[in-house]
């Protein structure tokens, strides 16, 4: 992408004022356009987030955040969410790895199929998705039906309602989110850093462990950053392909709201989920540059 | 490779040996282009698979969900285009839809404007809020919107599902907006008001045309954020305002028809088609 231009270096050192403030808009002019942005996140954001906060500790904490430390089931539930998000981390990042190389390096025609497959499933419903990895997972599914017709099984395995299902179904949709901020900083890495190293007697694979790969790590690290943090909140898939003993924050939260009816505590497990992703996201904000991975490719 | 040069040489032993040698790093050469070429292409198969999928199973004429579908049939989109409560759920989250693109890509835009052009103080905080809703988790703002909607009855409203889903939909338009801002170059607006253009005239016949296609891509965005939300839509819908998210999320979970298919197939389609024209006419076309 390119950069925006330095502003004529000439004018600044004609030393004219006039010239640098023009370049940027007015104090009261920016507060202005940026004043009902603001305003509606204001209401619909940090006010809801907020009235959220005060639910969660209106029959006091103990009731809430008391109920989550002594009751060892909701630790269960985080550890297994985080689990199962670490995994479909580490999944998306290696998956996603070979296909933003290939976008970044193959010629025009190919880079862009390849560019249209990572974004076709990013703007498809993740209802859609989701949907469509009960119909290859269920007992009369797709991948059913192939293992009982290669005789690799006896009778349908149960695939659907699984912790398997969650991560194969998230990873799915997760993926384009690895890819993207892995691809920014590929194409970012000069092709001549590979042929020098070339040059200087490296091969292929030496070339790439050596130069490419350690280039890109900053693109890996905020995909991994931001894939984890989107799975640790999933709601739609873990709720429609997962079962019981796949239980995550996020459907432990709409089991709160849905079923017990039990608002407070729901609002607390909120918060919790709510501080855990801030507390990533602030810790990691330096390699977290989202604008990187969605605006490089349309 | 600097080896096959040399028809007119003498049959030297050396080049014999180095033609031995070349013949297997070609096909070894050649094996790791397949064999990465193998990998990519069955991550982007798992990529695409499950979306193309359901346009076989839209078309399947047994009622219950089987693949290989048996038989052809458009009965599932008769359906979905007939039930009253399908097509007012569409017709619902259509509207919202279309009111979320305008207002999410103006107050978006007006947004970037600020934070690219702008002189703000506290700029970093700035943009981090206007990006927070696409990092909190989805089913902690629907509850709670939930909690300040329910005592306003607010719930299932076009009003209520409007300010929810600009929320959720500012993001994107501020992050392609302001990309496509940030590669205009200021100068050309400084030319403008150089020779007289006023900063409302520099700015709507300079600057607006040349990030014009980041602002039709941003809207596109928009829409879509919109009209594929569920998790939100879950929260903050009732039984009489449904959003398409909702209606598919209840039809998912408890009867699973192939008319889910049907609507599944259409909104893709929906969806590559706004993609394709955000494609056309969303590239920055630096060559002007």
């Amino acid at each position: 992408m390119r950069q925006p231009q330095p502003f004529s270096r000439s004018l600044r050192l004609k030393g004219r004022p006039r010239a640098r403030s023009m370049r940027s808009y007015a104090p009261a002019a920016s507060w202005i356009l940026i004043a009902p942005a603001m305003a509606i996140l204001a209401i619909g954001f940090l006010y809801p987030l907020l009235r959220l906060i005060m639910l969660s500790l209106s029959a006091g904490p103990s009731a809430t955040y008391g109920r989550l430390l002594r009751e060892p089931l909701y630790a269960t539930v985080l550890a297994s969410s985080v689990v199962t998000a670490v995994s479909v981390t580490f999944a998306c990042t290696v998956l996603g790895y070979p296909v933003a190389l290939a976008m970044a390096r193959l010629r025009k025609r190919a880079a862009a199929l390849t560019t249209a497959c990572v974004l076709i499933p990013l703007w498809t419903s993740v209802l859609i998705r989701s949907y469509a990895w009960i119909v290859l997972l269920q007992r009369n599914g797709l991948i059913n039906s192939v293992l009982i017709s290669e005789g690799l099984t006896q009778g349908p395995i149960k695939l659907l309602y699984t912790q398997g299902a969650v991560i194969v179904a998230m990873t799915h949709v997760l993926l384009p989110f690895a890819i993207l901020p892995i691809f920014s900083t590929l194409r970012a890495v000069p092709n001549d850093y590979v042929r020098a190293a070339h040059s200087l007697g490296a091969g292929k694979i030496k070339a790439f462990f050596l130069v490419t790969l350690p280039l890109s790590l900053p693109g890996v690290f905020a995909g991994a950053i931001l894939c984890f943090v989107l799975a640790l909140g999933f709601y739609i898939t873990p709720a429609l392909v997962g079962g019981p003993e796949s239980m995550m924050m996020a459907s432990l939260i709409g089991q709160q709201t849905t079923v017990l009816l039990d608002w407070p505590f729901a609002a607390a497990l909120s918060t919790v989920l709510l501080a855990i992703t801030l507390l990533i996201v602030v810790a990691f904000r330096k390699s977290l540059s989202f604008s990187k991975g969605l605006s490089s490719v349309y | 490779m600097f080896i096959d040069q040399s028809p007119r040489l003498p049959a030297l032993p050396v080049s014999a040996g180095r033609y031995e040698r070349a013949a297997p790093l070609r096909l070894r050469r050649l094996a790791a282009l397949l064999g990465s070429g193998l990998i990519v292409g069955t991550v982007l198969f798992f990529l695409v698979l499950p979306t193309l999928l359901i346009v076989p199973m839209s078309l399947s004429q047994t009622d219950y969900l089987q693949f290989p579908p048996r038989g052809l049939t458009v009965d599932w989109y008769r359906r979905f285009f007939s039930d009253a409560d399908w097509m007012a759920a569409t017709w619902f989250s259509f509207k919202i839809a279309i009111a979320t693109t305008l207002s999410a890509t103006v107050v978006g835009t007006m947004t970037s404007l600020a934070l690219v052009r702008g002189n703000l103080p506290f700029r970093n905080t700035l943009l981090a809020m206007s990006l927070g809703p696409m990092i909190v988790p989805h089913i902690v703002l629907g509850v709670a919107l939930y909690l300040v909607f329910s005592p306003l009855q607010l719930t299932g409203s076009f009003t209520g599902f409007l300010v929810a889903h600009t929320v959720l939909a500012v993001p994107y338009v501020v992050i392609t907006v302001s990309a496509s801002l940030q590669r205009f170059d200021p100068t050309l607006e400084l030319a403008a008001l150089s020779c007289g253009a006023n900063r409302a005239q520099a700015f709507f016949r300079i600057v607006l045309p040349n990030i014009a296609p980041g602002i039709f891509a941003a809207s596109v965005f928009a829409f879509l954020a919109s009209f594929d939300e569920a998790t939100v839509a879950f929260f903050i819908s009732d039984i009489n305002g449904k959003s398409i998210g909702r209606k598919m999320f209840e039809d998912i979970d408890f009867n699973l028809t192939p008319v889910i298919a049907a609507a599944s197939t259409t909104f893709v389609g929906l969806s590559l088609l706004l993609m394709a024209l955000a494609h056309a006419f969303g590239q920055p076309n630096d060559g002007r």
